[in-house]
């Protein structure tokens, strides 16, 4: 990738003179809202760009944010991090996984302790990093712990692919894929979080769609903007919705046009579902179990379904988060990082109680870092 | 001698070959009446008060765009006696060395280190070299101490003071970058050079100049958010920071958008922070771009009262959020 392409990635997203008239419309547009907007951002990736961007200071007061189930790592249950643990332990294994999942502690330990301790566990930039490192390791069994929504979901698939065209039989997946829609609908079935809107992520539209998106509106009143994760992007899709309030409509509109379409990328649907289908049950950290909710490996493919390989050695009893941690309450959209007791003190990054402290995607981590100011 | 092809483990068995690498390759390229002494100990004159530092160098991968270890052991270990106003004068070095080490990547390194070594003008008065069975280093491992004769005194982390003004030295994060674009193969960037480079010509010119320095920090490990942290906490002052004021380098800001992390985060290896009184800040800079590296040093904040301990980093757009310190792995995030 040339250098002028990576330029391209945040330039012109983040020009002051436009963040700033885009706020001053924002604010002279919500004049006549009738009631406060409490926007979800499902994605985690909007909550950093809000917080770090320091966005809610630039909006007035009758605009607020609701924190989402957006982030893979955030509603890993502690029983899942555990399989990953007693995955890495099994002699002769490497574990292979991707950036935060490391820390997030488990019921006893985290990878990161357990790597401490001697286990060969690896974090990968990309997915077909696996393909070399089974490769290289032919005695030892590599097990891919696979996390991520929609976004990440192709390169799994990608990975399955490659690994059953070159007939490699050392590396195992175990499949923790997780899927937006359901969990927006069951925080929505509960009734209790006051959404009037929501900033849809557009990372999982690109692949999925923003057609996923469109009952949402109709189902539960609320607009749902589609988002991309720069400061102008953000604050786009919230005069977007604004508009939509002041005009009395209510619907599914794409404003990261850049690249998501209705349809998404069919292509890679159709490799996920070659693979993968949906899972019955998937328990949701702090949320519990969202039927159809996640991935898992069809049938056809239980010989690189490390869940049935290693299934005698896998806890299956569920766990619950520690007793003080709220993050299940935050990731419902009930609460903010801050009504939490331990927050900052016996909570904090470097020593998490909960997973919504440790990725940066994270609700807690975010607030943590850029504070309110 | 003609020169193998790698090292074995004979050449640290202090027998003939341990000498001819002493000899034909240490001695020769580091060069200096003390060392060639060859005593125990060497022996050193020093007529002010002294700073004392040492550190172990254990890159991975050892090459970079931008130097290799020797290098950095060099820059390293007299950029640390810089940061508080010594002029580097004696270097120790230290080997540890994996059996099946290459010969001619050995060789390079101490010729880099020897070439560094001019930057400065310290010598290398003694040293050491072990090899080790293969496994029990990653290649090469090196330590380098350092002493050097104080020339200006005074320079903390606690003696920040509300007005001063900070400036940073160069750009920010290059070195962590490139080593980060080595070690996982990503293939962008081919340009992206680490910043590693000997810091104490700039230093001199600041002391020349008469500046006054409240505190003066390479930012290494941990990166520019690391030491402006640990200002903020040790001296119990805000740092005040205008976030568009800070050079990153294109190749480095595109490669923290691709993998969601901050340029601030990520080691340099030639960069420094310095907090002067506001009525040396222009003094400051001139001196600093008097000397190569240093000539693209910025003022990027200012000490305040605010929020005693905290890193507070205004856009350019009117809103403000902390700065934090980095959490202790850069793990990239998951989409
Ligand atoms: S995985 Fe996708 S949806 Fe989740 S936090 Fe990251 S960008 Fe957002
Ligand atoms: S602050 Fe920590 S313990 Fe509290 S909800 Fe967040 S992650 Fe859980």
């Amino acid at each position: 990738m040339s250098e002028l392409q990576l330029k391209d990635l945040y330039d012109g997203f983040r020009d002051p003179d436009v963040i700033k008239a885009l706020a001053k419309t924002i604010t002279d547009e919500t004049k006549n809202l009738k009631e406060t907007l409490n926007i979800m951002e499902v994605c985690g990736g909007h909550t950093h760009t809000i917080m770090k961007y320091g966005l809610k200071q630039l909006l007035p007061h009758n605009i607020d944010f609701i924190h989402g189930p957006g982030c893979p790592v955030c509603i890993m249950p502690k029983e899942r991090i555990d399989h990953a643990i007693a995955l890495a332990q099994m002699e002769d294994t490497i574990l292979l996984t991707l950036g935060d999942m490391i820390r997030v502690p488990g019921s006893k330990s985290s990878l990161a302790v357990e790597r401490a301790n001697g286990c060969d566990i690896r974090a990968l930039y990309s997915p077909l990093d696996a393909i070399k490192i089974a490769l290289e390791n032919p005695d030892k069994k590599v097990v891919f712990f696979a996390i991520g929504f929609e976004t990440t979901t192709p390169m799994t698939a990608a990975l399955l692919e490659q690994v059953e065209k070159q007939g490699i039989t050392n590396l195992y997946f175990h499949i923790n894929h997780v899927l937006v829609p359901p969990a927006v609908d069951a925080i929505m079935a509960d009734g209790q979080a006051k959404i009037n809107a929501f900033i849809g992520p557009a990372h999982v539209s690109v692949i999925s769609g923003a057609k996923i998106y469109q009952p949402l509106p109709e189902k539960y009143g609320a607009p749902v903007v589609v988002s991309g994760f720069e400061p102008i992007d953000v604050l786009q899709s919230i005069l977007m919705i604004v508009r939509q309030k002041n005009e009395e409509r209510c619907e599914m509109e794409i404003q990261y046009s850049r690249s998501v379409t209705l349809e998404g990328n069919i292509k890679a649907q159709e490799m996920i579902a070659k693979f993968m289908e949906p899972r019955k049950h998937f328990r949701w950290r702090g949320i519990g179990d969202i039927p159809d909710s996640a991935l898992e490996l069809r049938e056809e493919y239980a010989a690189y379904d490390a869940e049935k390989i290693f299934a005698d050695i896998l806890p299956t009893e569920p766990i619950d988060d520690h007793k003080l941690c709220i993050c299940g309450t935050i990731l419902k959209g009930l609460a903010k990082p801050n009504n939490c007791q331990v927050f900052g003190t016996a909570c904090t990054p470097n020593n998490p109680m909960g997973s919504c402290m440790v990725s940066a995607e994270g609700a807690c981590n975010a607030y943590y870092r850029y504070g309110e100011i | 001698m003609t020169s193998p092809k790698q090292i074995q483990l004979s050449h640290g068995g202090g027998g003939e070959e341990t000498n001819s690498l002493i000899h034909d390759l240490f001695y020769h390229y580091f060069s200096n009446d003390t060392l060639l002494a060859a005593e125990d100990a060497a022996v050193l004159e020093v007529k002010k008060k002294i700073a004392f530092t040492t550190d172990s160098f254990t890159v991975s991968p050892i090459f970079f765009n931008g130097g290799n270890i020797g290098k950095l052991a060099i820059a390293g270990t007299v950029n640390d006696l810089a940061m508080m106003g010594a002029k580097p004068l004696y270097l120790s070095a230290s080997f540890m060395i994996e059996e099946g080490f290459s010969f001619d990547d050995l060789k390079t390194i101490v010729k880099a280190m020897a070439e560094e070594l001019k930057h400065s003008g310290a010598k290398i008065v003694c040293g050491d070299t072990k090899v080790v069975p293969k496994g029990a280093v990653d290649k090469l491992f090196i330590n380098t101490s350092g002493i050097g004769e104080i020339e200006k005194e005074g320079i903390s982390a606690n003696h920040l003071q509300e007005g001063d003004i900070i400036i940073v030295s160069g750009d920010v994060g290059r070195h962590g970058a490139a080593i980060l674009m080595e070690r996982e193969g990503l293939g962008i960037s081919g340009d992206l050079k680490s910043d590693c480079a000997t810091l104490w010509p700039a230093v001199q010119a600041l002391i020349d100049a008469n500046v006054s320095i409240s505190a003066m920090r390479d930012a290494t490990r941990g990166g520019l958010s690391a030491v402006l942290n640990e200002w903020a906490e040790q001296s119990a002052v805000c740092l005040e920071i205008k976030e568009s004021n800070i050079p990153v380098d294109q190749a480095v800001q595109g490669i923290c958008e691709l993998f969601g992390f901050e340029a601030f985060d990520f080691a340099n290896e030639g960069t420094f922070i310095l907090s002067v009184p506001e009525k040396d800040a222009q003094m400051a800079l001139a001196a600093l771009h008097t000397v190569e590296v240093t000539k693209k040093a910025t003022m990027i904040g200012q000490v305040s009262r605010k929020k005693e301990g905290r890193v507070i980093l205004h856009s350019a757009y009117g809103s403000s959020r902390y700065l934090d310190l980095p959490k202790g792995e850069l793990l990239p995030r998951i989409c």
